[in-house]
């Protein structure tokens, strides 16, 4: 591929969202440009994640020891392990940049995870920012806004 | 099930053990919100929170809930959450500006911002009624006493009872060093706080805070695998933001033996008497300069060589004070806790610091942190498995001494469970019937 499609970008959202769900963690962490960040912000519209909390602003480092825990001996919370579900809405294309090799997608979706007797339901949006390296796309950062973010939760374990 | 008072309650502290339902009764936890929670001196919020007249924030005072609220004397009152008339709750948003007044939406009946009745619709239908010779007449209720200690805001339900410098005493030291290490020697509350569900009791999340013999076994999987990715990664220096927050819990029993714990009487104290795990962060720029600027030399310098790790204000607040921030564990039921962590911004200082206090937090507060993760297996654990009727007590032992006297502070080795016992002897100090309209309504 030299220039990814419409379709591949979308895609891609799909295939990504399908590991997750696979529990195939370590494909995940291969898709993520090093020097990109996961964002989860706290707030409702957060503008920058450095001047309020967040649930997560996760850098290459933090992606790799969450998934890495997961499957550690004495993690004592994934003892059963956690599971997740992506139910997501076909994505839209809101950038698409082939000369600055950069394309933002926005997908809603709902996300469920589920361990032991609990369930939970997220509803949220994914903003996407990726990139094509060696003719395949690639994560530059990633941003999820819960729908309840002003919400107190339990254990969000997996990673929408 | 035992049908308990506040006498028989106290029977289940015996110092080196309590009885398990501390923890899981419905009965002992409305004991502790009726008589603890009001004869002590509970956590409401920052004045930074309602910076202007008018300005009020919603919270509970054990399972009261309260509005704090600036009034047009500018000062800070915290009122009970209910009208009156037919006890809707006035402000139902986390915060807002109610303007001079407030309204309640149901019937209109309005208050002043220090809670008196300013004026009710269709007045003449009261007249010669005898509502004004009513409590309810007077307006919306304020809590017993308040307290506001340099922004920090502190409520005693109770009209009576110990005064807040006899309630604290020393203990202040934590607080004062956190707002000292702001330059202009203030705070402002930084954003909304992480908000973290727990199903168990808010007494295990507290005693969890100078639980020094915990982090090594229970976040093994969050900071032990973190220093193993660093060594598998050659270790890099800098080092990742992970390593310096994360891999100090995994400090050895040694380290947290020789920091120390100190504990005041009422219930608070602290580890990291000497040194802590914040101790090691790196230097940001500028800050010691402001620092100099503000307080001379060698004054800042010994504000910043203060890096006490946790400290606990009895009953249900932790303030960590080198990172600027307080955790407010707010009891919703024998087992169910909100846990509310919030950052403050340390006036005068480069943001870099408050960055840093917003990543701490997001590592070890959220409900998405693994640190987080690791703790509340533990608690939800622990509440499950004090249902069974194997055992009926707590074991509290570790260096425990015979005739502990909990009214003098002390010193002890960092893994001692002393201030664990301590906590549960001011439980049962303010385990207490006090007089007032809580009782009438019994
Ligand atoms: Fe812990």
């Amino acid at each position: 591929m030299s220039t990814p499609t419409r379709d591949d970008l979308i895609d891609f959202i799909y295939a990504e969202a399908r590991m997750l769900d696979d529990g195939r963690f370590e494909d995940w962490l291969a898709l993520w440009m090093p020097e990109g960040h996961y964002w989860m912000p706290l707030e409702w519209q957060q503008k920058d994640p450095h001047s309020a909390s967040s649930y997560l602003y996760e850098d290459n480092f933090m992606l790799r020891l969450r998934v890495e825990r997961l499957s550690a001996e004495r993690t004592f919370s994934q003892k059963p392990k956690s599971r997740c579900n992506h139910v997501i809405q076909r994505p839209f294309v809101d950038e698409y940049d082939p000369d600055a090799n950069r394309y933002i997608t926005h997908t809603s979706m709902h996300y469920v995870e589920t361990r032991l007797d609990e369930q939970q339901l997220l509803a949220l949006t994914a903003r996407h920012e990726l990139t094509l390296v060696d003719g395949a796309l690639r994560i530059a950062n990633k941003r999820v806004d819960l729908l309840n973010c002003d919400a107190a939760f339990g254990n969000i374990q997996l990673l929408p | 099930m035992p049908s308990y008072t506040a006498e028989t309650a106290r029977a289940l502290v015996r110092g080196h053990q309590v009885h398990r339902d501390v923890y899981v009764s419905d009965e002992v936890y409305r004991l502790e919100m009726r008589h603890v929670f009001r004869n002590a001196w509970v956590f409401v919020g920052h004045d930074s929170q309602t910076p202007n007249k008018g300005d009020y924030f919603t919270t509970q005072v054990g399972d009261q809930p309260v509005i704090q609220v600036r009034h047009s004397d500018n000062e800070i009152y915290v009122l009970y959450n209910r009208c009156p008339h037919k006890g809707t709750k006035i402000a139902i948003d986390r915060q807002g500006n109610t303007g001079k007044f407030f309204r309640c939406p149901y019937h209109a009946w309005s208050f002043k911002t220090n809670g008196c009745l300013l004026a009710i619709p269709l007045k003449k239908g009261y007249e010669g009624t005898g509502l004004s010779e009513t409590e309810n007449g007077q307006g919306m209720k304020a809590v017993g006493a308040v307290h506001n200690h340099r922004g920090f805001v502190f409520a005693r339900l109770a009209e009576t009872g110990i005064s807040f410098e006899e309630f604290f005493g020393d203990s202040l030291s934590s607080l004062d060093n956190m707002i000292d290490r702001a330059p202009a020697g203030r705070m402002e509350v930084a954003g909304p706080p992480l908000r973290y569900m727990h199903q168990c009791n808010w007494k295990m999340l507290v005693e969890n805070q100078t639980d020094t013999c915990h982090p090594m076994v229970a976040h093994e999987s969050s900071a032990g695998t973190a220093v193993k990715l660093w060594v598998e990664m050659g270790n890099p220096e800098p080092r990742p933001p992970a390593m310096q927050i994360i891999a100090p819990f995994m400090s050895s029993y040694d380290f947290f033996e020789n920091i120390g714990i100190r504990t005041w009487p009422n219930g608070h104290g602290h580890t990291g008497v000497k040194g802590s795990i914040h101790a090691d962060y790196e230097a940001i720029p500028g800050y010691f300069d402001a620092m100099k600027d503000a307080y001379g030399e060698a004054r800042a310098k010994a504000i910043l060589d203060e890096n006490r790790h946790n400290t606990v204000y009895f009953p249900n607040i932790m303030v960590k004070a080198p990172l600027g921030q307080l955790r407010n564990f707010i009891p919703l039921g024998a087992n169910k806790t909100l846990v509310e962590s919030y950052v403050y911004r340390p006036v005068g200082a480069p943001d870099e610091l408050t960055t840093r206090s917003h990543l701490y937090n997001r590592m070890i507060n959220a409900p998405t942190s693994i640190v987080g993760h690791d703790d509340l297996e533990m608690y939800e654990r622990a509440q499950e498995g004090l249902m069974s009727d194997g055992l009926e007590w707590v074991d509290l032992h570790r260096l425990y001494e015979e005739g502990e006297d909990f009214s003098v502070e002390a010193v002890d080795n960092g893994t001692t469970e002393r201030q664990m016992r301590n906590q549960f002897d001011a439980w049962a100090k303010f385990m207490q019937d006090t007089p007032g309209p809580a009782e009438a309504a019994e």
